[in-house]
C-alpha cells in the first residue's frame, strides 16, 4: 500500500489487525462485493502534498475577479465580520463536533444554539426560532410547508417583490406536491394589495412577503396580517436580519412565521455559502416547526443544562411524517450569527442599521443626481434600492464590472420591463470614496 | 357499568349506550414511557375502525392512536393538553382521550375483551 | 454556566464599528420603525470570548476525542482544507449571475465543474450538481429529479411510491414523503439486507424509486444489489443511493455501475469536511445522463474553449434548489482533500476505514451481541442485548463511555436492532486509539455484570449529569425571553 495522508497504521500494525480479524489481506474483507460489480475504471489524478494542494487552491481562487467593490445583494450582503467570530466559530471543540445527540458532552453546542434560538427571537419579535435550516430559500419553503401543514389547506400566494430565488426555490420544493402557488406581480415595487385581496380566500394557507423587498423597498404589513389572520390563514415574512436594527420586528407586525438568510450575521460570502437560514414563530406553532430545536432543562441534581427537544417531530423517529427531511443543518453559521450579534451587541445593531441606511441614501442622492437617473418613489428603503437608467441596465452592470465595481443587480432578468431598473446596494463597508467611484463610473457608463 | 375493549394497537374503549371513551392501556403507556404530548382531533371528526384517530409522543416515540370503533368526535380531553403525564399516571381512567359517538356497534367483534387482552399481553 | 445575556450589563459595548463618512438620512416614518432596539447581549470583547471559550470546552468534538459515531463518518479534518476554503471568503454569488459576470468567477465556478467530475468518476456517475446543501436536501433534490423524469414520460400520476428498506436512514422517507411519494417499507431479512422475496412482492409500476444505502446501515454490502436494480428497472422505477456510507468503498465499486440512476453524497462525511456541531455540510447529487435535463439551474456547464458559463432558465430543470451554488466553501474543502488525497489516498481511505471496522467488531464480539455475525465494510452494529440482562441499556454503555473520554457511538440506530450500538471508526484513528476504545468497551460490558448501577449513573464527569428531557419537551423552554 502507498502512504497515504490521515492513514496511520503502520504495515506491522496492519498485519496485526489482519490477524486478529482473521483474514489474509485487506482485498478479503471486500469479499462480500461481487466480483463482477467491482470498478473496471478509476481515474482520479495521484495525491498532492498539502503544500502543493494550498497551492493549487490558490490558483483556483486567484482566477476570480478580486478586490471589487460590491454594491450588490440578492441576498448576500458584504458586512463588517468582527475577528472574534472567526476565531471563536474556529475552536475545534465547536467545528469537529456533529449534531449534539449526547447532551452531556455537546452543553457548549447545545447552550450556544439555546442562545442563538433567543437572539433570532429578540430580533424579530417572534415566540420560537428552531437551530437553523440551510438558507434563505429553503427557509422560505419550509415555512410554506409549515403553513400547509397547520391550515390544512394547500394553496400559497407570493409577494412577487421576494426574492426571485426564494421563490424559485419554493416553487421547486412545492413541485411534486398538490398544491397551487400563485405569485402577484408587483406594482411600483410594492405588493399588489389590491390583487392580493381579490385573491384572498378560505382555502389560502399562506401569503409569503418579504421585507425589504428584493426592490429595496420597506413596508408595513400590519393591516395585511389582520387581513389574513381573518381567514385563518398564516402570514409569513422573510427579512433582512440586518435591517431588524433599525425596522419594525414581524413580530410587531402580526407576522406567524418569520424566515430568512442569517449570511449577513457574521458569515462571509464565500460565492455562496454555507450561510445559515432563519425561521420562528408564534409559540403556539412549536410543534409544525421543522428541524432540531434546543430546550432548557435539569440533571438530577438540578443543574441547568439543554438538550434536542420536541424530537419526535423529526426524521430520525418520525420519518415520513415528520414536519421537514432536515438532518444536518447549519450549526455552524448560526453559531457565526450568535457571535457576531453579541459582538456587535444591542446598541452596535441599531448603529450598523443606521450607518446601512445612511449610506444606501447618501449614495441614491448622489446615482439620481446623474441626468435621466431617478430613483423608485414609491416606498422607504433601507440599504437597497431601486434606480432607472436611460439605458439598459445590463449592459452598465456589464461595463462596471471592468472596472472592478459590481453596481448592483439589473432586474431585467427577473421582471419584464424592467430592463432600466438596477437595484443597488450599500452596506457600511462602501466607503464614501467607494460610492463617490461608482457614481462616476455609472454616469460614464449611462452618458456613453 | 361501562363495558372496556381493546385493541391488538393497545387501545381501549369504554361503551356507554351508543358513546365510547378512548384511551391507551396501561401497557402501552408503560412501553411509551414519559408522554409528553397527545395530538386530539377536532371534535366532529369521524372516522372509520382502525383509522388513525389521534398521535402521541414520548421523548424519543410518535404512535398513532387508531379508532377502535368507527364514529364521530363528540369531545376530546382538552387536560392532556397541558398535563400528558396523566398517561403515564392513570392511562385506562382518568386519560380518555376522545369521546367517540359509535356508529356501528357490531364492529366490537373486532376487539378483545379485559381477559382476552391479558391474554394477548402475555404472547408479545 | 450563566447564558451570554445573563451577563449583559446595560449601555456596555463590545465591537467597534466605524465613524459613518457620510451624513445622517432622515427618520423613517414611525410606523416602519421597530419600537425597542432587540435585547441582544451587552458585553465587552474579552467577556465575549471566555463566554464562546468556555462553551467550546464543554464539548467533545473530532479533535478532542475519539468519535465512532455510526453512519456519521467522524474523520480527521485536515486543517490545510480550512485554509484553502478561506481563500475564497471575498466572492460574491451574485457576480456570476450579472452580465458579463461568469469571467470574474472562473476559478469557482471551474472548481465547482471539477468538484462535479471527479464526484462522478468515484460514483459512476454522469454529471453532478453541487447545489443540494446537506444529504437530505440531496436526497429531496434527488427524488424531485426522480419526479420529473417521470413526469416527462407521462408518467406523473401513475408513480406514487418509493421504496426503502426497514433498515434506512429517517431522512430517506421523510424526503420521499416531503417530495409526494407515499412510503412502501420493506423489512430485513436474517441475513442483514433487504429481504428480496418481499422487495419482489412490493415491487409494481407504481413504484417511482427505490432508495437504497449500500453498504446498508448495518455496514454490509448487498450482494443482491445487482438483482435489486434489475428488477426496479423492470417497473420502470429508479435506483437511488443513499451516499452515507460511500466512505466503504472508493475505487471498489462504483454505484452507477451496478444500476443505481441517482445519488448524493455527503462532503462532510466521506470527503472530511468538519461537521461542525450539526452543519453545514454539502450534499451533491450525482445522476446518470437520462436524468441530466431535469438537473437543477443554473448548471454550471464549459464551453469548448474551456471557459465555464452558467445554464439557466431550461424549461425541463426541476429549478432552484437553493439560492446560490451550494455550501460554496464545503465543496472548497472536499475539492482540496480529493486532490490531495488523488486516486490512491482515496482507495486506501475506504480500505482502512473497513478495516477499522472489522477489527473492532471482531475484538468486541465475544462482550457484545453481533446480531449479523459477517465480514462488515466501514462500520460494525452489536445489540446491547446481553448487558440487557443485567438492566443495562444501550445508553447506559453511551455514558459510560462519556466517563472514559469517548465520544459514544451513535445508539439505538438501525432501529431493526434493539440496544443498538452503532460503531464507525473511520480509517483516520490510529490503532492504539482503537485498542484503547476496545478495552474501554470491554470494561463497559463486565462493569455491566458487575456494578450495573456505575452504568446508570454516568456520566459523573461532564458539566451535567443526564438531563430531563421528559421535563424539556413538556414545557418548551426554548429561548430566554428578555
Amino acid at each position: 500500500m502507498n502512504d497515504s495522508h490521515y492513514c496511520p497504521h503502520t504495515p506491522e500494525e496492519i498485519q496485526e489487525m489482519l490477524s486478529a480479524i482473521g483474514v489474509a489481506s485487506v482485498e478479503e474483507l471486500f469479499s462480500p462485493i461481487p466480483s463482477e460489480l467491482r470498478a473496471k475504471t478509476f481515474n482520479l489524478p495521484p495525491g498532492l502534498s498539502e503544500f502543493e494542494t494550498f497551492d493549487k487552491m490558490k490558483s483556483i481562487a486567484s482566477d476570480n475577479g478580486g478586490g471589487m467593490s460590491a454594491f450588490v445583494g440578492g441576498g448576500f450582503y458584504d458586512h463588517i465580520i468582527p475577528a472574534a467570530v472567526d476565531h471563536l466559530s474556529g475552536r475545534a471543540e465547536f467545528y469537529t463536533a456533529y449534531t449534539p445527540y449526547q447532551p452531556e458532552c455537546s452543553q457548549g453546542t447545545l447552550q450556544a444554539l439555546f442562545e442563538y434560538q433567543t437572539a433570532i427571537c429578540r430580533l424579530t419579535g417572534m415566540g420560537v426560532s428552531n437551530a437553523s435550516l440551510y438558507d434563505g430559500g429553503t427557509a422560505c419553503a419550509e415555512a410554506a410547508m409549515m403553513a400547509l401543514r397547520i391550515t390544512g389547506r394547500n394553496k400559497i400566494i407570493v409577494d412577487g417583490c421576494v426574492n426571485p430565488f426564494s421563490r424559485q426555490v419554493l416553487k421547486t420544493y412545492l413541485y411534486n406536491l398538490d398544491v397551487e402557488v400563485i405569485e402577484i406581480a408587483p406594482l411600483d415595487g410594492l405588493l399588489n394589495r389590491e390583487e392580493l385581496a381579490g385573491m384572498l380566500d378560505e382555502s389560502v394557507a399562506a401569503v409569503l412577503v418579504q421585507n425589504p423587498n428584493f426592490f429595496g423597498c420597506v413596508d408595513d404589513f400590519t393591516a395585511l396580517a389582520q387581513q389574513v389572520h381573518a381567514l385563518d390563514a398564516l402570514l409569513i415574512a422573510s427579512v433582512y436580519p440586518i435591517s431588524l436594527g433599525l425596522l419594525a420586528t414581524p413580530g410587531e407586525m402580526g407576522v406567524d412565521i418569520t424566515v430568512g438568510d442569517g449570511q449577513s450575521l457574521g458569515n462571509p460570502l464565500s460565492f455562496g455559502g454555507p450561510s445559515f437560514g432563519f425561521i420562528a414563530a408564534k409559540k403556539a406553532h412549536i410543534r409544525n416547526m421543522p428541524g432540531r430545536i434546543i430546550g432548557e432543562t435539569v440533571d438530577k441534581q438540578g443543574r441547568r443544562g439543554f438538550v434536542l427537544t420536541l424530537q419526535a417531530r423529526e426524521q430520525h423517529i418520525k420519518r415520513h411524517k415528520a414536519t421537514s427531511n432536515i438532518c444536518s443543518n447549519q450549526g455552524l453559521c448560526a453559531l457565526r450569527g450568535l457571535i457576531f450579534l453579541s459582538a456587535i451587541g444591542r446598541q452596535g445593531l441599531v448603529d450598523m442599521a443606521r450607518m446601512n441606511r445612511d449610506k444606501a441614501e447618501y449614495a441614491k442622492a448622489q446615482l439620481v443626481s446623474i441626468p435621466g437617473v431617478t430613483a423608485l418613489q414609491s416606498a422607504a428603503t433601507f440599504n437597497e434600492f431601486t434606480i432607472f437608467l436611460p439605458k439598459p441596465a445590463d449592459g452598465v452592470v456589464a461595463e462596471l464590472l471592468r472596472k472592478d465595481i459590481i453596481a448592483g443587480v439589473p432586474l431585467g432578468q427577473y421582471y419584464q420591463g424592467s430592463e432600466n431598473c438596477l437595484v443597488v446596494t450599500v452596506t457600511e463597508k462602501r466607503s464614501r470614496k467607494e460610492i463617490d467611484l461608482l457614481v462616476k463610473e455609472l454616469e460614464v457608463a449611462v452618458c456613453n | 357499568m361501562a363495558e372496556m375493549y381493546f385493541t391488538k394497537e393497545h387501545e381501549w374503549v369504554k361503551v356507554t349506550g351508543t358513546t365510547g371513551k378512548v384511551g391507551i392501556s396501561e401497557h402501552a403507556a408503560h412501553e411509551l414511557g414519559d408522554i409528553t404530548f397527545v395530538e386530539l382531533p377536532k371534535i366532529g371528526k369521524t372516522v372509520k375502525q382502525f383509522d388513525v384517530l389521534a398521535a402521541i409522543e414520548s421523548v424519543k416515540a410518535a404512535s398513532d392512536i387508531f379508532a377502535p370503533l368507527s364514529g364521530k368526535v363528540l369531545a376530546v380531553n382538552d387536560e392532556l393538553d397541558t398535563t400528558p403525564e396523566t398517561v403515564n399516571e392513570s392511562a385506562e381512567e382518568k386519560a380518555w382521550m376522545v369521546e367517540l359517538e359509535i356508529s356501528d356497534s357490531a364492529e366490537l367483534k373486532n376487539l378483545m375483551t379485559q381477559d382476552q387482552y391479558n391474554e394477548f399481553l402475555k404472547t408479545l | 454556566m450563566q447564558l451570554i445575556y445573563e451577563q449583559s450589563v446595560n449601555g456596555r459595548r463590545g465591537v467597534k464599528l466605524p465613524v459613518s463618512d457620510v451624513p445622517s438620512a432622515a427618520e423613517l416614518p414611525e410606523n416602519l420603525l421597530r419600537r425597542e432596539s432587540a435585547a441582544l447581549p451587552e458585553v465587552s470583547e474579552l467577556d465575549l470570548v471566555r463566554h464562546f471559550t468556555n462553551l467550546s470546552r464543554r464539548n467533545y468534538s473530532l479533535d478532542t476525542n475519539f468519535y465512532p459515531l455510526g453512519s456519521c463518518t467522524m474523520k480527521y479534518n485536515a486543517k490545510v482544507l480550512e485554509n484553502a476554503a478561506a481563500l475564497f471568503a471575498p466572492f460574491h454569488p451574485m457576480t456570476a449571475l450579472l452580465p458579463g459576470g461568469v469571467e470574474f468567477c472562473q476559478g469557482s465556478l471551474g472548481m465547482l465543474y471539477d468538484l462535479g467530475q471527479m464526484l462522478a468518476d468515484i460514483t459512476g456517475m454522469d454529471e453532478v450538481t453541487t447545489q443540494p446543501l446537506a444529504g437530505a436536501h440531496g436526497e429531496m433534490t434527488g427524488i424531485l429529479l426522480i419526479a420529473a423524469y417521470h413526469a416527462a414520460r407521462g408518467n406523473k400520476a401513475k408513480k406514487k411510491y418509493v421504496v426503502v428498506p426497514d433498515s434506512s436512514h429517517g431522512t430517506n422517507p421523510a424526503s420521499a414523503s416531503i417530495a409526494g411519494y407515499e412510503i412502501i417499507t420493506v423489512p430485513t431479512a436474517s441475513y442483514g439486507d433487504m429481504d428480496i422475496e418481499l422487495f419482489k412482492k412490493a415491487m409494481n409500476d407504481e413504484v417511482a424509486a427505490v432508495m437504497m444505502t449500500c453498504p446498508n446501515t448495518l455496514g454490509l454490502f448487498n450482494p443482491h444489489i445487482k438483482e435489486i436494480s434489475d428488477i426496479a428497472h423492470s417497473h420502470d422505477a429508479l435506483m437511488y443511493y443513499d451516499g452515507a456510507n460511500l466512505n466503504a468503498i472508493m475505487g471498489k465499486v462504483k454505484p452507477g455501475d451496478v444500476g443505481f440512476d441517482v445519488i448524493h453524497v455527503n462532503l462532510h462525511k466521506t470527503f472530511g469536511t468538519p461537521h461542525g456541531g450539526g452543519g453545514p455540510g454539502a450534499g451533491p447529487v450525482g445522476v446518470k445522463k437520462e436524468l441530466i435535463p431535469f438537473l437543477p439551474q443554473p448548471r454550471i456547464v464549459m464551453n469548448d474553449d474551456g471557459q465555464f458559463l452558467l445554464e439557466d432558465q431550461k424549461a425541463a430543470s426541476i429549478g432552484r434548489t437553493a439560492n446560490f451554488f451550494g455550501n460554496f466553501s464545503v465543496m472548497a474543502k472536499a475539492y482540496a482533500y480529493i486532490i490531495m488525497l488523488g486516486r490512491d489516498g482515496l482507495i486506501r481511505v475506504s480500505e482502512q476505514a473497513v478495516l477499522n471496522a472489522n477489527y473492532i467488531k471482531e475484538r468486541l464480539k465475544a462482550y457484545y451481541d453481533l446480531p449479523y455475525d459477517m465480514t462488515c465494510m466501514h462500520e460494525c452494529v452489536f445489540s446491547a442485548s446481553k448487558q440487557l440482562e443485567h438492566g443495562v441499556h444501550a445508553i447506559d454503555v453511551a455514558k459510560f463511555l462519556i466517563d472514559k473520554g469517548y465520544h459514544p457511538p451513535t445508539v439505538y440506530f438501525p432501529l431493526i436492532v434493539k440496544e443498538a450500538i452503532m460503531i464507525e471508526p473511520t480509517e483516520t484513528e490510529s490503532k492504539a486509539t482503537l485498542d484503547a476504545f476496545i478495552d474501554v468497551m470491554i470494561e463497559a460490558a463486565m462493569t455491566a455484570e458487575t456494578n450495573p448501577q456505575l452504568l446508570h449513573d454516568a456520566p459523573v464527569t461532564t458539566p451535567v449529569g443526564r438531563l430531563d428531557e421528559t421535563k424539556a419537551a413538556r414545557e418548551q423552554n426554548v429561548c430566554c425571553i428578555g
